[in-house]
């Protein structure tokens, strides 16, 4: 093992070179244009033998994607903000086909107005896609989930699309320490993709036929059982990934839950922000907790739950808005899970909307967050049921 | 697919909608579309063959007789009834 200097782009590029990757088709936006921009020094370079395909947008990015990946291709892409917006029809298009392409998304705010800062709104807004959707809390993870999500996309349970989301130049262009495995130790891990079909003269086979009332729903549902299988396969190809690495991953991380009153859950680098002044109210005796949320899509449902079970107020941070809507999509989808049948005592919960085009969140920021869920807790009575954390009045 | 045939559940169907089975589109039998079925009343029929020329789908079939159609592929656009000068063809309402 080695560590080695990079940003969170530059991490993502490096596993990919690792992972062998046939095809890259990528079209260069910020925050994202490092992970294609080293990675295209690599085939230049001759270090791989990668064929990259320069595209004149993200729409013909994810189409030369898709289209590779049918022939039984490894694929990787990269893009952000207006490029996964640009990419919204093809996302479909790669799920419904099956393709276990992988894609670096470098999360950005979404125009207009025009801001090139992070916020996980892009994701968001492909949120039902079909996409299985990981977040990253930093350089390291961004790494070590580029790899594993090449084995979760490929598996055969699974054939689907993966994305490794990291927040927009906090993790894409901080320079961080990276524990890179060795290439064989990646080589073992990552054996040769087995498509189910692929190019075969003997054995032609029709791809993108016309499905009406009579069929389409049915290959609905069979989308709807991959994505639940990828959650178990995510689980066996962690543990792989732990015996390779030491480094342990899973659908979710907890800090302090075992005797939490109050908790944060929050997907990305806040995790690492709110962990570290959870720590420090903890010292001051503040039952405070952090829950991290590396698998947003397929929602874990059953973990949620169990990791909630004894606390008494959750604040939920969402970086992205869902305009119209009660909460943040990630506050929707947590409320909803506790609200399932059997998850007793329900704790309060409040939403947090934060950091909207790269606004930035310190640490006191997120003290009052935890101050306000502990007075949740302490007083059972929620106030504000979606709080606009750092805008002006 | 005719309305007699049992569909496969979506355990059984191929992933992503692949088709392993070259050349199947025949067996697409799309005449389930139609919401009029068109009727020839062979009595009228001069055999002048226009409905044969202009059906968009080639289901109007040749016979000793005359024309007959292919309700497996009729759509029910009723251009045949529309073209056919002798009035000979019909469009009924199909009945579900």
């Amino acid at each position: 093992m080695t560590t080695v200097c990079m940003t969170g782009d530059e991490a993502v590029a490096y596993a990919v070179k690792q992972g062998k990757v046939d095809v890259v088709a990528a079209y260069p936006i910020t925050p994202q244009t490092i992970m294609v921009e080293r990675f295209s020094k690599y085939v230049a370079d001759g270090e791989v033998k990668t064929e990259y395909v320069c595209v004149e947008s993200e729409h013909s990015a994810m189409s030369a994607c898709v289209g590779s990946s049918l022939t039984g291709a490894r694929v990787f892409t990269a893009t952000s903000s207006q490029g996964l917006a640009l990419m919204h029809e093809m996302l479909y298009i790669a799920s419904g086909l099956r393709c276990p392409i992988v894609m670096g998304v470098a999360n950005r705010a979404l125009s207009a107005p025009i801001n090139i800062h992070g916020d996980q709104s892009d994701m968001m807004g492909s949120r039902d896609s079909g996409w299985v959707q990981i977040y990253a809390e930093n350089a390291q993870e961004a790494y070590d989930w580029t790899l594993q999500a090449f084995k979760i996309a490929e598996d055969e349970k699974v054939q689907l699309p993966v994305s490794v989301n990291l927040d927009g130049f906090i993790i894409s262009h901080c320079v961080e320490g990276v524990n890179t495995l060795e290439d064989t130790s990646v080589e073992n891990m990552l054996q040769t993709r087995k498509p189910m079909f692929s190019i075969d003269f003997d054995k032609p086979v029709t791809i993108g036929a016309l499905c009406f009332t009579d069929y389409y729903y049915e290959f609905k549902r069979q989308q709807v059982e991959a994505m639940r299988n990828a959650h178990s396969v995510l689980d066996r190809v962690c543990k792989e990934f732990k015996d390779a690495s030491g480094r342990s991953y899973g659908v979710l991380d907890a800090f302090g839950m075992d005797d939490a009153d109050a908790a944060i859950i929050c997907l990305g680098s806040t995790a690492g922000t709110a962990r570290e002044v959870a720590r420090q109210m903890r010292m001051q005796g503040k039952k405070v907790g952090v829950v991290k949320l590396w698998l947003y899509r397929p929602f874990p449902v059953e973990e949620i739950t169990a990791v909630f079970k004894n606390v008494k107020a959750v604040a939920v941070l969402d970086k992205a808005v869902s305009f119209g809507a009660q909460y943040g999509a990630l506050g929707s989808d947590v409320i909803s899970a506790l609200y399932k049948d059997g998850v007793e005592p329900k704790p309060k919960v409040f939403n947090i909307i934060f950091g909207l085009g790269g606004r930035d969140i310190q640490p006191s920021d997120l003290e009052g967050v935890f101050n306000q869920a502990l007075e949740v807790a302490e007083s059972g009575v929620v106030k504000e049921e979606t709080v606009f954390l750092g805008v002006r009045e | 697919m005719s309305k007699e045939e049992k569909k496969p559940g979506w355990k059984e169907l191929p992933p992503g909608a692949v088709v392993t089975e070259p050349g199947s589109s025949r067996k697409y039998k799309t005449g389930d579309w139609r919401a009029f079925r068109p009727v020839v009343e062979s009595d009228k029929c001069v055999n002048c063959l226009l409905c044969w020329v202009y059906c968009p789908d080639a289901a109007i079939v040749r016979n000793e007789k005359g024309v007959e159609i292919n309700y497996d592929y009729c759509k029910g656009c009723g251009i045949c009834a529309k073209e056919c000068p002798r009035l000979a063809i019909k469009m009924m309402e199909e009945k579900k």
